[in-house]
């Protein structure tokens, strides 16, 4: 009991963070587009992140369907929250997140083959994305089911933004079209090495540095602002 | 008391009347987990897979025909052990098709008046970046191969690409020579690619400069897709000459 001393905890067992249940707000469902963002903030996702963004379309459907997979898998765990046994949570967790993306394994083959061909292994691999094991051992497990959902949607969502700013900048500038339809003229040089491999490191990095300028601006500026009125 | 058991103390569920017996419950839970799994991937299974096996019928159909200018419809025939062409069975049965393998099956275009408008076939190479699969387009009157489309390719965009884009390249396999030597069992003159500039002989194919990986890759895939399919052709031209019975 010699956590009692720690102000705050004794008076209000729930205040745990890791077991609070929390309330359905406007923050659940962005937190994950933008504060907890799983790609620009969290860095997590990578391979599927750095490995089928070289279009718009690619990063759209790999954004989708890891989406669904996170509703999917997200309500079946929260709903047998209390069922499932700590000591056997994670091979639960992993049957049902399988579960989910072979079931869109076949939706993607059967909206489009196309689609299905250039996303190739990286619908399998959502299996093993981080951020979805990630979701449902750090929230899911422990909320009701509609926070889950929305919580869910929001990360999806999230992910899904995040790959089409790669894979939209990579379409224009490695192949001068976006979603396929081409932007510039017929003597357009496509920059080829965007849509290759290194291309996905570049514009990560890229984006990366600008949101990294715009928080460091942001908290600069009312410092910089007190500073004036010294000034002043 | 606080040293001995401060986390079971707080934590354990009110709402599982099961850990009494742990194991049963893991085993339980797994159970249920595996029997919602099986049932979702079941029904998936079941309702997409007619759809998926159709799209790709519809997508391989659309390719024979590309490939094969004034072809109307297609028959599909099996190179069977011996050496001849079987028919495969028509759409309906759609499982004949998907088993066999599909580097062993001939596709044959006919035009609205049941002539053969010639053949088509798959073949594969190894490229730079994993297979490439190509589907050839075969006169068999003139024993030649007269177009190519590349179906399946990881090869860097910008280089390997070029094998379905660039018109020189393309030059090469619009009368690619695939005669039969004698026996009448391989081709007379085996398809090589050859460094770019340096092609002399009508079975040779011109590498590209830069993707010269890719380049031999489509000279194995034709190579292959000929030793295998153009015997079995030339053995069963009576066969494939019947203009299909029924219009698909």
């Amino acid at each position: 009991m010699a956590e009692t001393t720690q102000p705050g905890t004794g008076a209000k067992p729930t205040a745990d963070p890791f077991n609070r249940q929390e309330s359905l707000t406007a923050d659940t469902f962005l937190r994950g587009l933008w504060q907890e963002n799983p790609v620009f903030v969290m860095l997590l996702g990578m391979c599927p992140t750095l490995a089928v963004t070289n279009s718009a379309i690619n990063a759209l459907g790999m954004g989708l369907a890891t989406t669904f997979v996170l509703l999917g898998s997200g309500a079946l765990v929260s709903l047998l929250r209390h069922l499932i046994p700590k000591q056997v949570r994670i091979a639960s967790y992993i049957v049902i997140i399988a579960t989910f993306v072979t079931v869109v394994d076949y939706a993607i083959h059967a909206i489009s083959l196309e689609l299905y061909a250039s996303l190739g292994a990286f619908i399998q691999l959502i299996v093993v994305n981080c951020i979805i094991l990630g979701r449902a051992e750090a929230y899911a497990s422990k909320q009701r089911l509609l926070p889950t959902l929305v919580n869910g949607l929001g990360m999806g969502l999230g992910f899904t933004l995040a790959l089409l700013s790669l894979g939209s900048v990579r379409e224009i500038l490695g192949s001068g079209s976006l979603f396929g339809y081409p932007l510039f003229g017929e003597d357009f040089q496509p920059w080829l090495v965007m849509v290759l491999p290194p291309g996905g490191f570049f514009v990560l990095g890229a984006w990366l540095l600008l949101f990294a300028w715009l928080k460091q601006r942001r908290e600069r500026r009312p410092l910089a602002s007190a500073g004036a009125t010294s000034h002043g | 008391m606080s040293g001995t058991l401060p986390v079971q103390t707080s934590t354990p569920a009110p709402a599982t009347p099961a850990p009494a017996t742990p194991g049963l419950a893991m085993l339980m839970t797994l159970g249920l987990i595996a029997a919602i799994s099986g049932l979702l991937v079941a029904t998936a299974y079941e309702y997409t897979a007619p759809i998926i096996a159709e799209k790709e019928r519809i997508a391989t159909e659309a390719a024979v025909l590309r490939i094969l200018p004034g072809a109307v419809a297609k028959r599909d025939f099996l190179i069977a052990a011996q050496g001849g062409l079987t028919p495969l069975a028509a759409n309906g049965d759609g499982g004949g098709a998907s088993d066999a393998a599909e580097g062993s099956i001939v596709y044959a275009g006919y035009d609205a008046q049941g002539q053969l408008q010639g053949l088509a076939f798959t073949g594969v190479g190894t490229g730079y970046a994993g297979p490439v699969k190509v589907l050839f387009a075969y006169d068999p009157e003139r024993q030649l191969i007269v177009r190519s489309k590349v179906l399946k390719s990881n090869e860097t965009p910008g280089f390997g690409d070029k094998l379905d884009k660039d018109p020189a390249f393309l030059k090469n396999l619009e009368a690619l020579d695939t005669r039969l030597d004698a026996t009448g069992q391989t081709l007379a003159n085996p398809i090589v690619t050859v460094k770019n500039g340096t092609k002399t002989q009508p079975w040779q194919i011109d590498a590209i400069t830069g993707a010269t990986l890719s380049s031999r890759a489509m000279g194995k895939a034709a190579n292959q897709a000929a030793q295998r399919a153009a015997p079995a052709i030339q053995r069963s031209l009576a066969l494939l000459a019947q203009p299909p019975r029924e219009r698909p």
